[in-house]
């Protein structure tokens, strides 16, 4: 039988706020264990929360973002469950009163819009994490609260979701829009950007959905994808079989790419979800949203497709730009300096990003500005040096930092448009290059340039080629 | 009357004006509290050297003619679920026997901040869940006024303590009547905040939305000296309010001519011991000659207010308590084979009864397809109890009735029936619920010589007001002015 693949995802991403969400303690990562904690977020008898406003409203931004209904009236819901490293045992997050609701994403599956709907956007706090010990028949483990508390954002879907195409750009689309409104760093090796998904199969052309299966533990966007594809195979085997499928919470194991049981849903646990009593409920208003609003960069898709309208870049170039959003500021900076956007696109695409990949640099921690950037290409445009020289300028700004005048002047490498002098230097060259000359006249057009290299090897790159080329095709008749 | 028997207010004046010091008063006190104390059991922990050394420092900068706090040198006693940095915090339960919190509850800097002495802590019920702190996991405290009756509960051993004359005052914690109920059975005064008016920081939780933090004192005009303490906004708790700290003792000498009284007819029902109605009349009679006007009204939904409040309070607490489970601090069963074993062991050995069954009480009603059936029900029906507040308040300045349908009762009479247990609190529960502002005064006697509470309730952040209407009766009668029959030297051969 022929199976359609639905899936949801719940995204959860770590805010890159300063401190945690109900206390004042530091979320940087990568601490000492047990440094960045106090009293509140180690849940000692007797403290209170204190909600963090920098992390609400970047909470309210991405949903925002997501095009989600703000609940005027919002507020916190506690979420009981034991594990050692929830210090209440119960997490401060949302249920009855979600932030944002009912909104939606689109994704661009291979050259193909697609909106997928997003259920909900709330605001959570994070747990922290249990050490176990290496040794043989350790009876322990140590837990470490650094992490606990962090806020955490979480972005559930509505199962919108039919192939891995669409999850990778679902992934890589939600990604963006995290990075561009600048609320999480998304290090998913750090765990501060991850996925869970829900799967299930239907015969295609049907509508009801079938029985969904939970899979945990997705540590990388590759394990998405791979834990879904081993799901949709599992269940269609089971399907073909004429067995049902089990709903239930399956953990995914990275190493021997497969999935096992962790809960049926008779065994899932009943959280005993109640308002928050030591918070007071958030009232949103028009105002306090339109703030927030206002804070929101274009986002990539749009900005995408924007470059492709007004700078009649190609998909691919726009899509290069708008990976980042300090690229695509980067570039929109040149343009408003001078309006060249195929060059600028150019040498932000390959030569800046190599560069800062090759440092591990953010591009705006590169020697090179946009002003720099933008004084090289319009020396290039004006005909003030070959671009051949202009390589040659900027590995020397990558390594100064020097405007490219300044070196050009410095290095003598201003262009040589003096058509008597390059002439004399073509003479000096087919002089010494007699048997080039006649492979030429016979027919052999590539010994043409060989003598244009010589010519530029003698003028050490700073002869104008185009002019050279000309010159030259005079000189030995063509 | 000696120094022991005076009020906090009457002392603070000696020892500013350096007639007494400090540490003197200090030091007869816990004489007295060693002579007291193993009859009445009043205290979990007591800090003598810490309370001598804090003393001998107050004296030598009252010496120095320094600005002073406005509780300088007095001895107050605390309730041991608030958080004291220096002394164990422990809420009467084995859970946390030894427990030493990294942080001083915001009342407790506030203590310190106005010079008083911190002496000890005083016992509780477990997790101040219930109403004659027969429920502690470590002593049970007796009352003064008869050493086989309960002192009452939650905050029986900061009544006895007060009502014993071994703290000057003493603060206590409110969810449905913990607080006054123990003063009216210990013939003390007890006043239990507007919800947000006292910072619930470093108060170990039972049930958030209900508990406040309040005064145990010897007259009014004390209850009014630690309001004036205790009370304000703390940016640490989200729930407190920023509504401006009124001067509580300035004008309380105000007369009450013209006072609109309201008398509940709900409070006057089927329950009420007759020798507590009686003196409540007497109580009102002599309101009324203070040119008062007492009006009859009704809280039509007074019946539901225990049931909302035990689905509400032990909801909360469940939840609450759920962090004890010998991970990070406290108790820690050692005979357990991993972590789930551990937390279910850990907390059998280490709760209570009453406390489990409130914890499993909590849970139920807010386990999946109950939730709708209780908790948020017991929420809807707790609106229409503040409604019938508000309502009231249109008509009346303030709602007068028992602080407990009965005057204390005998240790163990009601252990065995929590139901009855849960009906102590009858008249103070509504309070909580609706988040306004109550006090009990000490308004007689029963036929056994027992002390009888008048409660008064007003409207959110009247505090002011309440001091005042209750100062007006204890200036026409002496009922704060006696003394239990526990004198140290009748105890001494004891
Ligand atoms: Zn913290």
């Amino acid at each position: 039988m022929e199976y359609e693949v639905v899936v949801g995802l719940e995204t959860h991403a770590e805010l890159s706020t300063i401190t945690k969400l109900f206390c004042g303690c530091s979320t940087k990562f990568g601490a000492e264990p047990n440094s960045q904690v106090c009293p509140v977020c180690l849940g000692m008898p007797g403290v209170l929360p204190v909600m963090n406003k920098k992390a609400f409203e970047s909470a309210m931004k991405v949903a925002l973002a997501l095009n989600c209904t703000i609940n005027k009236f919002t507020n916190f819901d506690r979420k009981s469950y034991y594990y050692p490293d929830l210090p209440k045992n119960y997490q401060i997050s949302q249920n009855y009163y979600n932030l944002g609701v009912d909104g939606y994403m689109n994704i661009d599956v291979n050259g193909t819009i697609k909106k997928v709907r997003i259920h909900n956007v709330h605001l959570e706090e994070e747990a922290g994490k249990l050490i176990h010990p290496e040794e043989v028949g350790a009876n322990y483990s140590l837990v470490d609260f650094n992490r606990a508390g962090v806020p955490l954002l979480e972005i559930v879907s509505q199962p919108d979701m039919r192939s891995t195409d669409e999850v990778e750009s679902y992934m890589q689309t939600l990604r963006k829009i995290l990075l561009y409104t600048e609320v999480s760093d998304c290090k998913m090796q750090e765990g501060s950007l991850r996925f869970e998904a829900s799967i299930s199969l239907r015969e295609k052309g049907t509508e009801k959905l079938g029985n969904r299966v939970e899979i945990k533990n997705l540590n990388s966007m590759k394990s998405v994808i791979k834990g879904m594809e081993y799901e949709a195979k599992r269940q269609a085997e089971l399907l073909d079989r004429g067995e049902t499928i089990a709903r239930e919470t399956r953990l995914w194991d990275e190493v021997n790419e497969r999935s096992e049981r962790m809960r049926s849903k008779e065994e899932a646990q009943d959280y005993r979800y109640f308002p928050e009593p030591d918070l007071l409920p958030v009232l949103i208003d028009e105002k306090w949203m339109s703030e927030i609003k206002s804070t929101i960069p274009e986002l990539p898709f749009d900005r995408r497709q924007r470059f492709m309208e007004v700078f009649k870049l190609s998909d691919y170039d726009a899509s290069c730009l708008t990976e980042e959003k300090v690229l695509a500021d980067f570039f929109e900076y040149c343009l408003s300096i001078s309006d060249r956007p195929k060059a600028f696109c150019n040498w932000i695409i390959n030569d800046l990003l190599r560069e800062a990949k090759d440092r591990k640099l953010d591009i705006y921690n590169l020697p090179i500005k946009p002003k720099q950037l933008a004084a090289l290409v319009e020396t290039i445009e004006r005909g003030i040096i070959s671009s051949t020289i202009a390589k040659e300028v900027f590995s020397e700004m990558i390594l100064t930092g020097k405007d490219p005048q300044k070196i050009i002047e410095e290095k003598k490498l201003v262009q040589i448009n003096d058509e008597g002098f390059i002439e004399s230097v073509i003479d000096k060259m087919i002089a010494s290059n007699p048997n080039v000359v006649e492979d030429y006249k016979k027919g052999k057009k590539n010994a043409l340039a060989f003598l244009i290299g010589q010519v530029m090897k003698e003028t050490k790159g700073k002869a104008n080629p185009k002019l050279v080329n000309e010159l030259l095709v005079k000189k030995v008749g063509g | 009357m000696s120094l022991l028997q005076s009020t906090a207010y009457q002392i603070k004046n000696k020892i500013i004006s350096r007639e007494i010091k400090s540490v003197d008063l200090v030091s007869s006190l816990f004489t007295r509290i060693k002579h007291v104390e193993n009859n009445i059991q009043a205290f979990i922990v007591t800090d003598e050297k810490k309370a001598i050394h804090d003393a001998i420092e107050i004296d030598k900068r009252i010496e120095r003619g320094e600005e002073v706090g406005l509780l300088a040198g007095i001895p107050v006693a605390v309730k041991d679920n608030i958080c004291t940095k220096s002394l164990p915090t422990t809420c009467a339960s084995k859970i946390l026997q030894n427990f030493i919190p990294p942080y001083d509850a915001f009342i407790v800097r506030r203590l310190k901040e106005e010079d008083a002495i911190i002496i000890g802590k005083t016992n509780l019920d477990e997790f101040a869940m219930g109403s004659s702190t027969e429920n502690s996991g470590f002593k049970i405290t007796r009352n003064p006024w008869n050493l086989e009756c309960v002192p009452g509960g939650s905050s029986g051993g900061s009544a006895s303590a007060v009502a014993a004359d071994v703290a000057y005052m003493a603060l206590g914690s409110d969810t449905g009547g913990s607080i006054r109920q123990p003063a009216a059975l210990c013939g003390i005064v007890g006043v239990k905040p507007t919800y947000g008016r006292v910072s619930r920081y470093g108060l170990v939780a039972f049930g958030s939305s209900l508990d406040q933090i309040g005064p145990l004192t010897k007259d009014v005009r004390d209850a009014a000296l630690l309001m004036q303490v205790i009370a304000g906004y703390d940016s640490c708790d989200s729930t407190s309010v920023k509504v401006p700290v009124p001067d509580y003792m300035e004008g309380i000498e105000s007369d009450v001519k013209g006072l609109r009284i309201g008398i509940p007819k709900e409070y006057f029902a089927t329950g009420l011991k007759s020798d507590v109605h009686t003196v409540i009349k007497d109580a009102l009679k002599v309101y009324k000659r203070l040119g008062v006007e007492i009006i009859d009204i009704s809280l039509p939904h007074t019946e539901y207010a225990v049931a909302v409040y035990y689905i509400v309070a032990n909801a909360e607490a469940s939840s609450n308590l759920a962090r004890y489970d010998g991970v990070r601090y406290g108790y820690r069963s050692n005979n357990a084979q991993g972590v789930i074993d551990m937390y279910s062991k850990t907390r059998a050995e280490g709760f209570g009864n009453e406390v489990k069954r409130r914890i499993m009480l909590g849970n139920y009603a807010l386990s999946s397809g109950y939730y709708d059936a209780y908790y948020l029900k017991a929420s809807r029906v707790r609106t229409l109890i503040k409604n019938d507040f508000d309502a009231a308040f249109e008509k009346v300045d303030c709602i007068m009735s028992p602080t407990s349908p009965v005057p204390a009762f005998k240790i163990g009479e009601r252990a065995n029936n929590p139901l009855e247990m849960y009906l102590s609190d009858i008249y103070t529960i509504p309070a909580n619920l609706a988040g306004i502002p109550g006090i009990s005064i000490p308004c007689g006697f029963s036929k056994e010589h027992l002390p009888i509470g008048l409660q008064i309730l007003a409207k959110h952040f009247e505090e002011k007001k309440l001091l005042q209407i209750a100062y007006a009766f204890e200036r026409e009668t002496d009922f704060h002015l006696k003394k239990p029959p526990l004198n140290v030297s009748s105890l001494q051969g004891a």
